[in-house]
């Protein structure tokens, strides 16, 4: 379980050039704003085309541009946890978490929605709509809905950057517990240290647009 | 109020079959412009914008003229549609549809597109990751989004086709049964002596189902207003 990253691409006049591989567990992507981690995590996930490079998880190539790979994002199987949860309005907290666990061939599943729901204590939530939600509730839905996918690779840009210190606080053990009993590997990106420092087993920092360390 | 003659009543399920057909007809080719013209960015754009809206400022004559150069039974797709399908809709109820489809078209591209732009593309993106294709993205993100806006601009075509006049008997004439269309008929009374009392209350069934429709279409805005803030 590994995932290599090696992206280049212009964005206006900021130039990105990023390359590194990270092993199964929490890797933040760790820099100041406008570093480019969002672009970094939208070209993973295929939302966005890098001009040049090479993407791969586990063996699985997902862009290359020599070859001319360029996979669709429904193709990639890269869960994504957005800064803003982006929960489906008009579905129910269920219907939102089954989305892509119905689109998930059942032989490439590997986790069950009950283990999800335990997890990240969503239970009572179910028949709610995302719009009665707290911001950590929602927070919380959005992580699962991503790993009832099934991914192979999980993306998760600032998801506590909305958040007050309580309900970050109120978070960070779930995360902590999805990155200790899930096996799949997990990009994480943030601007705050101690947040990388609390979650991460290994740590990328970028800074306009390059790798510093 | 209701005590209508066959013919009135034969006028008044006339106008609500074309109403009901047109705007059928037109709803797909009606989400396809809106979706184009509020997702897509291409040259030429602002000239299928004013083609799709010409209707709404063009007088409904010159509509109903260019209606019958081109489906007319010797105009090229009239013509074509005689010699390969068969059918004919010069002077025909079908006619009466098509034109109201046209007339109501940009009532209804106007509504579906203002709803198309409010959806949040960002879910979209969402849906994308959680892998869905383009297709399943449309028809469990896009379109229930924008559903108040479809319905809205269903009912405004609607409303429009029910009482459509101009192009109308422009097109497919004043025919007794199989043109003459609620408006058409109201305008057929006032110009026989006598008719004033059963064109009144024709005119007063026009204006209920036309308010009905109004209403319908502002309760539906005000769903998007409350659901996008």
């Amino acid at each position: 379980m590994s995932f290599d990253v090696d992206v280049e691409t212009r964005l206006g006049d900021f130039a990105l050039a990023v390359r590194f591989t990270a092993a199964a567990g929490l890797t933040a992507l760790f820099g100041p704003s406008g570093a480019g981690k969002t672009s970094v995590l939208n070209m993973i996930a295929g939302v966005l085309k890098p001009a040049r490079g090479r993407i791969a998880v586990d063996g699985a190539v997902l862009f290359d541009s020599a070859q001319g790979i360029n996979l669709a994002p429904n193709h990639r199987r890269v869960g994504y946890v957005f800064q803003d949860a982006r929960l489906f309005p008009h579905m129910s907290v269920e219907h939102n978490l089954l989305y892509g666990y119905r689109l998930t061939a059942p032989e490439a599943r590997y986790v069950q929605p009950d283990q999800v729901m335990a997890l990240l204590g969503l239970e009572h939530l179910l028949a709610r709509k995302p719009g009665a939600l707290s911001g950590g509730e929602q927070q919380r839905v959005a992580i699962g809905r991503a790993l009832l996918a099934s991914p192979k690779l999980l993306l998760m840009d600032e998801p506590l950057a909305s958040l007050d210190a309580a309900r970050k606080e109120e978070i960070l053990p779930y995360i902590e517990r999805l990155r200790d009993e899930m096996r799949l590997p997990i990009l994480y990106v943030t601007h705050a240290e101690g947040e990388a420092n609390r979650l991460a087993g290994a740590m990328v920092r970028i800074a306009a647009g390059r790798v510093t360390a | 109020m209701f005590d209508f003659t066959p013919a009135e009543w034969e006028a008044v399920f006339l106008s609500l079959k074309v109403g009901l057909w047109g705007t059928l007809a037109s709803l797909p080719v009606g989400f396809l412009l809106a979706y184009v013209l509020a997702r897509l960015e291409f040259p030429l754009k602002s000239l299928v914008h004013g083609i799709v809206y010409l209707p709404l400022v063009l007088p409904p004559v010159v509509t109903g003229f260019f209606l019958l150069l081109l489906f007319g039974t010797r105009g090229p797709i009239g013509q074509f549609l005689q010699n390969v399908f068969g059918i004919t809709i010069a002077f025909k109820w079908t006619g009466a549809a098509l034109a109201a489809a046209i007339m109501g078209l940009p009532l209804m591209v106007r509504a579906m597109r203002l709803s198309i732009v409010a959806v949040d593309r960002r879910l979209e993106t969402a849906a994308r990751t959680l892998g869905a294709g383009w297709w399943r993205v449309l028809f469990t993100i896009t379109l229930p989004l924008a559903l108040p806006g479809i319905i809205a601009g269903a009912v405004l075509s609607f409303a429009k086709s029910f009482g459509e006049f101009g192009a109308t008997i422009t097109f497919v004439s004043n025919i007794p049964g199989e043109t003459r269309t609620l408006p058409i008929a109201i305008y057929s009374l006032l110009q026989s002596s006598g008719g004033e009392d059963a064109a009144l209350r024709l005119a007063g069934l026009s204006v209920v189902v036309s308010l009905v429709a109004v209403l319908g279409a502002e309760f539906m805005e005000r769903r998007i207003v409350a659901k996008s803030t």
